[in-house]
């Protein structure tokens, strides 16, 4: 993997913002800022049994925070907490720079980002907002 | 008549490192801004040769020390045209603020109003809103003109009769512009109200004549005007630094303690609680002490002409956030790239030794008048030369490019 930033992989994930909307009746719908930067995303989420069932995104935010709220949009949906879960150490192994085997192939793009600290929180952030959605979601209950 | 950038720049030992292949084209002065080798120079020789904390021992270091550190008021009173007495050394602009909006603002009444602007710092904010929720003041807003400059026709309905203070930016971290002082003055006049101006930009670009400027706080960073971090400045009129209870309570700024209570010192060492950042602050004397060396008609010509070279080359994509004449402003240019968000620039452009600064710079309430999440800021100081602005103008071209 290039260690350049922004390598065309990257700019692809972002520009093809995988399931980017708003679904119109999430069990959960959370808004997450980055204080530092002003970035902002929001995930709406549907849960199904104990995966889940529909997601959608928006991002305000860089390409690399666009790209891995792309990754979660491909990937999360029939997924259950505990895979986004482990999706999310996985990422943040590798951002530690931690040799680590990932269980979306997609994230393997954010490999060069572990070089850029001021960075991560660019690519958790829709991560967190993922994972805050699900405990709401579940909260909420069926 | 531009100044000798050679002579200057050869001062910044920090512009000659690389940034792997590219050399380091500096532009987040409005950030922090370097060092010359007088600073450096000072530290050093203080802390080399004459390191003690001060006004507390008789030996000689701790003589020296005191020399030095009130040597270096000195020089800030001489670079604002004030009285030494009148000169606070803060841990920074921020810690100024947050002075004034403890010590002046707990002589305030419930239903008094404060005055502050859209175009503040977060830390020319947060400060007053705080003392709103301790004391029931009122805070009040001026706007911003769509060119990103305040928008002062709202004055006469804005301050009022129970208006006591004014707290606004000299110069905008964001949009460059700089305050019609004059104007606020005498809409504060009015009312009986005081004024408070944020320095931290404006200070680096030259010395400033308070008394002509006629307010009554200034604050300034020592890390934004080639100095250390960790020292700035408060500067108050006598009357009212003496009428003003202390901040924070310590060594330094008493006169006598008992078990039961303590008096305090006079001004300025009431707000000088603890050891101060003394090291800092003659850092700061020096770099002031060199600044008032340069002549500041050329050097600001120069921070201008660099200023319009970026205008010009900028591309059409590009939307300055700020006013686009050269009138009234710093050398401080925001803009905003529909489809490239600042920090993907920033990143790139960090790749050709260009420091630049994205984000909503600590200015939310500004970010959110013009609908925008934050903008790409070139911050150009004394030292920035031509190829500083080619080689963003250039790597600019390339992230647009790459990024839309």
């Amino acid at each position: 993997m290039t260690d350049e930033l922004y390598h065309q992989a990257i700019l692809d994930q972002a520009k093809a913002a995988c399931r980017a909307g708003r679904l119109e009746t999430p069990d959960a719908s959370v808004t997450i800022d980055n204080p530092l930067c002003g970035d902002r995303v929001t995930i709406d989420l549907r849960l199904g049994g104990d995966h889940i069932a529909d997601l959608s995104h928006r991002v305000r935010g860089c390409v690399l925070c666009q790209a891995a709220a792309s990754v979660i949009g491909r990937h999360a949906v029939g997924a259950t907490a505990e895979t986004v879960n482990a999706a999310e150490d996985a990422l943040r192994a590798m951002l530690r720079g931690d040799p680590v085997a990932v269980p979306w192939p997609d994230l393997s793009v954010f490999s060069p980002v572990k070089h850029y600290r001021s960075r991560h929180d660019c690519v958790l952030l829709p991560f967190e907002a993922l994972r805050t959605a699900i405990a709401g979601a579940r909260k909420k209950g069926p | 008549m531009s100044p000798d950038l050679t002579a200057i720049r050869a001062r910044f030992p920090i512009l000659s490192r690389r940034i792997g292949d590219a050399g380091l084209h500096y532009l987040d002065n409005a950030a922090t801004a370097q060092v010359p080798d007088v600073v450096l120079d000072a530290v050093r020789r203080f802390e080399t040769t004459s390191r003690a904390n001060v006004h507390r021992g008789v030996h000689r270091l701790a003589e020296e020390a005191t020399v030095a550190y009130e040597s270096a008021r000195e020089t800030m009173a001489r670079y604002l045209n004030v009285a030494s007495d009148e000169i606070i050394f803060t841990s920074g602009a921020t810690g100024a603020i947050n002075l004034v909006a403890h010590s002046f603002g707990d002589g305030l009444s419930p239903g008094d109003e404060i005055v502050i602007t859209a175009l503040e710092h977060h830390s020319n904010i947060v400060p007053w809103q705080m003392l709103r929720d301790r004391r029931g003041i009122v805070l009040k807003w001026i706007p911003v003109t769509a060119e990103g400059r305040l928008d002062l026709s709202v004055l006469d309905r804005v301050v009022t009769e129970r208006c006591r203070l004014i707290a606004a930016t000299h110069a905008s971290n964001v949009t460059g512009a700089v305050t019609d002082v004059g104007a606020i003055v005498a809409a504060a006049r009015k009312v009986g109200a005081r004024v408070m101006l944020d320095g931290a930009q404006r200070a680096p670009h030259g010395p400033i004549d308070l008394p002509a400027l006629d307010v009554d706080f200034y604050v300034l960073s020592g890390h934004k005007m080639f100095a250390p971090s960790g020292v700035g400045v408060l500067w108050g009129r006598r009357a009212l630094l003496e009428a003003m209870p202390p901040f924070l309570g310590g060594g330094e700024m008493i006169r006598t303690v008992t078990l039961d209570r303590s008096t305090y010192a006079a001004p300025p060492h009431r707000f000088e609680a603890g050891t101060p950042p003394v090291a800092a602050a003659i850092g700061l004397g020096a770099a002031a002490q060199w600044l008032m060396t340069l002549d500041w008609v050329a050097v600001s010509a120069h921070e201008l002409l660099l200023t319009q070279r970026l205008f010009d080359g900028l591309p059409r994509a590009a939307r300055v956030v700020g006013p686009t004449g050269l009138q009234e402003r710093l050398p401080v240019v925001s803009f905003a790239i529909d489809g490239a968000h600042p920090h993907d620039i920033c990143q790139m452009l960090d790749r050709r030794g260009v420091a630049l600064r994205g984000g909503h710079h600590c200015a939310q309430p500004l970010m959110d008048h013009f609908g925008i999440p934050g903008t790409t800021r070139a911050s150009i100081a004394l030292y920035n030369d031509a190829a500083d602005i080619d080689a963003l103008l250039d790597g600019l071209d390339d992230a647009i490019r790459r990024l839309t």
